[in-house]
Parts: structure tokens; C-alpha cells; sequence
């Protein structure tokens, strides 16, 4: 799949994302790198502000169509 | 023993568990190699658990841990993450101040690493 659906579906999730990419890996449209910065995050632990953004993208995650995902999230402060 | 109460005995007991893709001597994933690097960099008494040999191991593993994709990291029972945030925390050097506050400051001395297989029910 392409980048944009992703993007799309993060963007939804964090509306007040101060920072969000994704970018194909591989050019091959299913190895990702995902990066959001977001006020959300602030004071959750790593495993908890990864879970978010699993769940923002659990439909491309259960039919297969993302391979491999890499997180990088961020705080805003 | 069922799947599951083989998986959660394993998280619950081994002072740190990596769920991967291969075993140490034959990483069969990048992110498997990535996460028990970041381990070995910390020095930790690394047990890992191959989860190919049969589909059913992932599904248990994350129906348990609420977690979708492998490597696994788990430290006396908690989730630490996949391989992006154990290869942060060692950068950092949190994964030490983890494994030091979980498992005592000798945790190092004990760093031989182990394979336990699941069997499939």
C-alpha cells in the first residue's frame, strides 16, 4: 500500500500532531517508518504511546498490508 | 499446559524474555536482531522463545500482551516494548536503569542467554 492511507489514518488520530510522517522503507509499500510527535504522548510510557499508534493503524496491521512498522513518537515540550 | 499458560508462565518467571523471529543463533528478522543486540548491549540475561515454529505462538503472545507485532520484550513480567523502544531505552541507557531497578545490580553476572521452546497444544 501506499504511504498516503497511512498518513491519512494517523492524522485522523492525532489531529494536533506537531509532527507525523511516514515514510516507505523500501519502496516496496509495506515496510514503514512512522513518526509522530504529539501532546498526547506527553507523560505515557514508550509501550503506551506506541499502543496508539497501533491502534490508529490496527486495520493495515491485521490484514498484513503493513509488514513491518517502525515507531518513533515524540512529546511536544 | 495450554499456549497461553506456557507463554504467561515464561513472562512471568524469566527476568527478561524476548519473543522473536529465529533464536540468538539464527535470527531469522532485522527487528528480531535489533531488539536482542540492544539487549546484549545492556547486558541482559536474555531467555528467548522462537515464535515461528507454529502461527498459533504470535497469536497467543499478542491476544496476552495487547501488542501486534515481533520482536517482544518483557522484563519480569512487563512489557518493555518492540525493537524501536528497546533500541531507544539502550541509547539512552534506561534499559539498564530497568533491568538494574527489576533485577538487582548483579543482573550482568548472570547474562547467559537461553532458547525455551513452546509446544504447540
Amino acid at each position: 500500500m501506499a504511504s498516503e492511507p497511512l498518513q491519512a489514518l494517523l492524522e485522523q488520530a492525532f489531529p494536533d500532531a506537531t509532527e507525523l510522517s511516514v515514510l516507505d522503507r523500501t519502496g516496496g509499500g509495506d515496510h514503514f517508518q512512522v513518526t509522530v510527535a504529539s501532546p498526547r504522548f506527553e507523560g505515557l510510557s514508550l509501550v503506551d504511546q506506541h499502543r496508539l499508534v497501533y491502534d490508529a493503524l490496527a486495520a493495515p496491521l491485521a490484514d498484513g498490508s503493513i509488514h513491518e512498522l517502525r515507531i518513533k513518537t515524540k512529546g511536544t515540550t | 499446559m495450554s499456549l497461553r499458560d506456557q507463554i504467561s508462565g515464561i513472562i512471568e518467571t524469566e527476568p527478561v524474555t524476548l519473543f522473536m523471529k529465529g533464536t540468538p543463533s539464527f535470527v531469522a528478522c532485522g527487528n528480531s536482531q535489533r531488539a536482542l543486540t540492544a539487549l546484549r548491549s545492556a547486558g541482559a540475561p536474555v531467555t528467548a522463545v522462537d515464535i515461528l515454529p507454529d502461527p498459533r505462538f504470535r497469536q497467543e503472545l499478542s491476544s496476552i500482551s495487547g501488542w501486534p507485532t515481533i520482536p517482544q520484550v518483557f522484563v519480569k513480567g512487563e512489557l518493555v516494548g518492540g525493537a524501536d523502544i528497546v533500541e531507544e531505552l539502550a541509547a539512552n541507557g534506561e534499559l539498564e536503569r530497568k533491568l538494574t531497578d527489576a533485577l538487582g545490580d548483579g543482573y550482568r553476572d548472570e547474562r547467559a542467554e537461553r532458547v525455551v521452546a513452546l509446544e504447540a497444544a
